[in-house]
This record gives C-alpha cells, structure tokens and sequence, in this order.
C-alpha cells in the first residue's frame, strides 16, 4: 500500500500549482477543511490526508509510535515524499501546527512555508509560560474521551443521524467524523496535551503564518503571541473568529490570511 | 359525564400549559447559545442545577462552563459535529457548577439557523450523575477484565514456552530434529507438545501429543500429559504401559479434554537402535531410509482420555544407520490447501520419498511443504520429530 492509500490522501487542483497540505487537528478528520481547501484548487494542488484512526486513515496503529507526535510528523513526511512535493505550504489545523513544524525542522527540503491555526507547543503551563491546562485538566481530557467512546467503540452507526438541512455530510462521514477508536484517541490526545515543543520552535526556518482566534479556550491568544515570536520567521494574524476552529467556524476570513500569506510568499 | 367533563378540563389544562413555563420548568436544562458557543439564555431548570444565575452565565462561552478537560472536547468534538453535521446526541460532559462542585452531564445539542437569521445552538441537559457512575463501573469492569485476559493469555503462553523445550533436544548416538511452527499470526496457544528425556541405561523417550483445542485450559492438559508421561517413564519400561496409564490419569482429571499421543523409547542395540512405540490416536509414525520407500508403522490406538477401556499396544522397529523416525501431528496431514483438500498420509510419503534422511533437512523440507500447501496463516499448530542412525563415517 502507497503513502498516498494508507493516509487516505485526496489530491486536487492543478498539477503544477504550489502544494498545499492541509493537515487536520485533534478530533474529526481532514473534513475540517472542505469549507477551506476547495476554495485554493483553482492556484493550487490542494492535499489532504487522515492521521491514524482518524477519517479512512488505512495506518496501522503502532502505540508506540503514536506516543509522541514526531510519529504524526513522520506520516506527514511520507505523504509529502510520497507525492513527490517541492516548495510545500503545510497549513495545520491545532496540534498539526506543531507536527508540521516537527517535519519542517526533520526535513525542511521538500516545505517552502507553514501555516499554523490555532499552535500551540504546550497545553500545560509551566511558569512563567502559561499554556491555560494543568496536567489534572488534560486527565480529565482523557475521561471526557472515554465517557464518550462508551457507547460509541462496540456499534458506533445508529448514535448520529445525519441532518437533513446538510446534505454536504454524506451518511458515510457522518458514521466516521469525529470518531476513533479509544485508544487511539488517548494515544492521540496524551502526544497532544502532555507533549512540550517550545524547543521546535526556534528551529522552524521557512516563513510561517500563526492565525489566532479571539476567545480560543484551547490555544489563548498569549499562546499564540509566544509561537510568533519564538518562530523566526513568523507573523501573526490575529482573527476575528472565536473558538478554536475558524475553518469551520470562520472559513471566509481564515482563506482570506492564508491567501495573503501565500501571495506574499516567492514561489521557489 | 362527569368523568367527561374532568378528562376534558385535563386536556384543556395540557393545551393551555403556558410555554413559557413548559421552557422554564422543562424536565431538562436549556441553554441557547449563539454558533460561537456564547451563552443567550438558559431557562430556570439549568440555573436550579448549576446554581448560576443568569447574569452570571449570560454572554460567556458554554466551554466555560465545563471541566477543562471537557473545554478541550467540546472544542474538537462537539462545536466541529454541530459546524458539520447540525446536531450532536448524548454527549457526556462535566459541568463545573456555580459552588465548583463537579456536574455530570448528558447533552443533546441541535444547531439551527431559524427563519433564516444568525445560527443558534440549543443544549438540552440532562443530570447524569447516577448513570456516569454505572458507566465507570462498567467501563472498569471492562478493563479488568481486558487486563485478566491478556494475563491469562500470557501465562498460557509461558506454560507454553515451558511445553516447547527451548534447546533443541541432544541423544547421544542420534540425529534429532525438531520443528514446532504454531498456528495462525501466533497469539493462540496450541496444544502441540514434545518432549524427549533420557530413561536410563542409555534409552531415551520420544514424546509427540497433541492436546484437542487451544488457549489456557488445554495448555494446563498438555503440562498435565507432559509430565505425567515423563514420570511414567520411570516406572514403566513398556510406552503402552504408559500411555494406559496416561488414559486414566485424563480421565480422572475433570476436564473435558483429550489428547493423541505417540510415545517412542529407543535403546541402542550395536550399531543399531532397538525402538517400542505405542500409538494413542495419533497420525502413524513413518520410518524413511534404507532399501524400502517411506513407510508407516504400528496399529493406531484408541484417543487418549476418553474411553475407561482403551487399550494400547507396543510395536517394535530397528532402526539401522541411515534410517529415520518421523513422527508429526496432524497439523501436516490435516493442512488443508487452496481447494480444501488435505494435506494427507500419500503426500507426506511422497514428500518424504524424495527428501534427504537428515533428520534436519527432512524436518524442515516437511513443514516447509505442508506450510506451503495451505498458506502463510495455518490453521493449526505443527510439529514434527525426527531421530535417525546416522551412517558410519
């Protein structure tokens, strides 16, 4: 099985264009990006792919592995050198911001820029550095995961219906969005929350974009403010959008300042 | 009519329930929020179970509300399925109440766009206190028994290891060659078992059985037959004796299992060895080398832990230099290949016709076949024993 299979990876857009990978967050799957990503096919060759046990990720799951997010990172480089990618814009969503910046710093040939939404490098605050989590907190993650995967591992089907106003969501993604596996999901969760990159950032050495929202209880805006300034290159755009998904929630003004950027950018 | 009248005056009542009450004293808490999560209006019945008042909550963020580990699953679960798919359903959350008391919650939440205006998002709640608590007991009933599971799967796989001796077995004056291959990806326990031990005045046993089923219960039957045979051994010099024994020793041990069993004990005679074998249901053994082909030995006996009666017989063979004894478990004969066929007793002959006599080679070339036969992912446990006389020189 290619990279391309095993990480569910559509492709779009023109052959030629820049690449664009988007790179899905903790949660759902790279269905968060279909409010977002569509509108760069007509510049771009557009990327999308699944983490391991996310959407119709194929990857085995490997607990060691996926202990730690370089192992999310290294997926995300065998998508990019599967697909043969030069002068790439990896754009992630939450913790991808960090996995992005892993594989940029792992290997910066194939990545000419990253864009980070919502970044954040540590979750539990550590003094002087605030992260807006202590370790109790992201325990409690933890037991949220598994109250709701209680119903949901053994015979997931009939718990969601689709909805009829929003028959965007075929009734395929609805039986999967937002749903892994629980183990996984702890595994995938513990690499988030209890993981410490801040040593990354100084590392990262393509020109990079931090979107922050206004209100984000997961990623606050001082968090954001601390990513800009560690990472050399970076410039911060600070969105209008609340909460900590502006690429559902905010689609119009998050294509806006990735546009932006990416005009900025000379293409290599 | 008067029972009319009251049954009319009853639904009238119901008609006239007032909606605003039917909102404030629903039987479940209400929240409204705006599609950010930024709280509108909550009715009465939320504010009785979280001892909020309303100006308290009004305008801050529903994730506020919550533990923070439930801020972060409400930010990455419920807000995308509401953004993607317009409702979520039995969702389980702490609320964190006004007195920071921890509140279990189930909550439905639907998000709709009315009259065509700005999306809103209705939370009904509902206190799950009682029911989270089951459910942890439930959850960690699971999990102890997942973990009492994979103990006990390793343990059979430790008695296991202790069936399947680790060295490969050494008989002075013999070539031996063993091969032991377990079935399917190797995370069942067979009920394959070996074993050869010295006897004394130079014999030795030659061990081959095959304990019905698999995991922990036939892993205890085949330490059981195992070492059973071992110390009849000592006892008795003939292996019908000892498999008779055997017999009553199973069925005597309450455990609705059987086993076959082939039991070899060979003594040097000069350049020769004198070999008596008892066969308890178990394939024949084949005798490979010298002038004749391959060929099969002994009469079969009854299975082994079954019938009160069974009764076993000794055959004798000589083994001359240059000749082997192959004995095998039916994980060879009865490998079945791509169309369903068995592997068979003809084949094992024929394979063993044009095979090499070393003991190693042909043990080897033998699984290697019956493997081949039906595929990488066998059904059944195989293992194969070969002594042979090697020639002079």
């Amino acid at each position: 099985m290619d990279a391309a299979e095993l990480h569910n990876v559509t492709v779009s857009g023109p052959e030629d264009g820049q690449p664009l990978v988007f790179a899905h967050g903790f949660g759902c799957d790279q269905h968060m990006w279909r409010h977002v990503a569509p509108r760069f096919e007509r510049t771009h060759r557009v990327i999308r792919f699944d983490y391991v046990g996310a959407g119709g990720s194929k990857a085995e799951f490997d607990p060691d592995k996926y202990a730690t997010l370089e192992g999310y990172a290294s997926d995300v480089l065998e998508v990019v050198h599967g697909l043969g990618l030069r002068d790439a814009v990896l754009v992630g969503h939450s913790v991808s911001s960090m996995i992005g910046a892993l594989a940029q710093v792992t290997d910066p040939e194939p990545f000419g820029g990253l864009v980070m939404v919502g970044p954040s490098p540590r979750y539990v605050d550590d003094p002087p550095y605030v992260g807006g989590f202590d370790e109790p907190a992201i325990r409690g993650l933890l037991d949220a995961l598994r109250s709701n995967y209680l119903g949901w591992s053994a015979s997931m089907a009939p718990m969601i219906v689709g909805n009829a106003e929003r028959p965007e969501l075929g009734e395929e993604l609805t039986a999967s969005f937002c749903r892994m596996d629980p183990e996984i999901a702890a595994t995938f969760a513990g690499a988030t929350f209890l993981s410490d990159h801040r040593d990354v950032l100084p590392r990262v050495s393509v020109p990079t974009l931090v979107l922050q929202c206004r209100d984000d209880v997961i990623a606050p805006v001082s968090v954001g403010e601390y990513v800009a300034a560690t990472v050399p290159q970076a410039e911060l755009v600070l969105l209008d959008a609340t909460g900590h998904c502006p690429n559902l929630s905010h689609p119009d003004e998050t294509v806006e300042a990735i546009a932006d950027f990416l005009q900025k950018q000379p293409v290599g | 009519m008067p029972r009319v009248r009251a049954s009319d005056a009853f639904q009238a009542a119901l008609q006239a329930d007032d909606p605003v009450e039917l909102y404030e004293r629903a039987p479940c808490g209400y929240l409204s929020t705006d599609a950010d999560g930024r709280i509108v209006k909550a009715n009465r019945t939320f504010l009785t179970l979280t001892g909020y008042r309303l100006d308290e909550i009004v305008d801050r963020l529903f994730a506020e509300l919550l533990t923070p580990g439930g801020r972060i699953f409400d930010q990455t679960h419920l807000m995308p399925m509401l953004r993607m798919q317009g409702e979520a359903r039995e969702i389980a959350l702490d609320l964190v109440t006004a007195d920071g008391q921890v509140l279990p919650v189930l909550l439905n939440a639907t998000l709709n766009t009315p009259n065509g205006g700005p999306a809103l998002i209705r939370i009904a709640i509902f206190d799950a206190t009682e029911r989270r608590r089951y459910e942890r007991e439930l959850v960690e009933a699971k999990e102890r028994a997942e973990a009492s599971e994979r103990h006990a799967r390793a343990l059979a796989r430790t008695l296991q290891q202790t069936l399947i001796p680790a060295e490969p077995p050494h008989i002075p004056g013999l070539d031996t060659a063993v091969r032991y291959r377990p079935s399917g990806d190797g995370t069942q326990v067979g009920g394959d078992f070996y074993d050869v031990y010295p006897i004394g005045n130079g014999a030795w046993g030659v061990l081959l059985g095959d304990v019905c089923g698999k995991g922990p219960d036939a892993a205890v039957v085949t330490a059981l037959a195992r070492n059973t045979v071992r110390a009849l051994s000592v006892l008795h010099d003939d292996p019908a004796e000892v498999l008779g024994r055997l017999n009553e020793v199973l069925i005597r041990y309450d455990v609705e299992r059987f086993c076959t069993v082939v039991l070899a004990v060979l003594r040097p005679a000069g350049p020769n060895w004198q070999v008596t074998l008892s066969v308890g249901g178990h394939p024949p053994p084949v005798l490979v080398g010298g002038d004749a082909p391959p060929r099969t030995l002994v009469r079969r006996g009854p299975l082994v832990g079954v019938f009160a009666s069974a009764q076993y017989a000794d055959d004798t063979v000589v083994l001359h230099p240059g000749e082997t004894l192959v004995v095998y478990t039916d994980g060879v004969t009865e490998a079945r290949g791509p169309d369903g066929d068995y592997y068979g007793e003809e084949r094992l002959l024929t394979t063993l016709a044009s095979s090499d006599v070393l003991p190693r080679m042909l043990v080897e070339g033998l699984v290697a076949d019956a493997v081949a036969w039906q595929g990488p992912v066998t059904r059944d446990d195989i293992a194969v024993v070969a002594v042979g006389v090697p020639r002079p020189g």
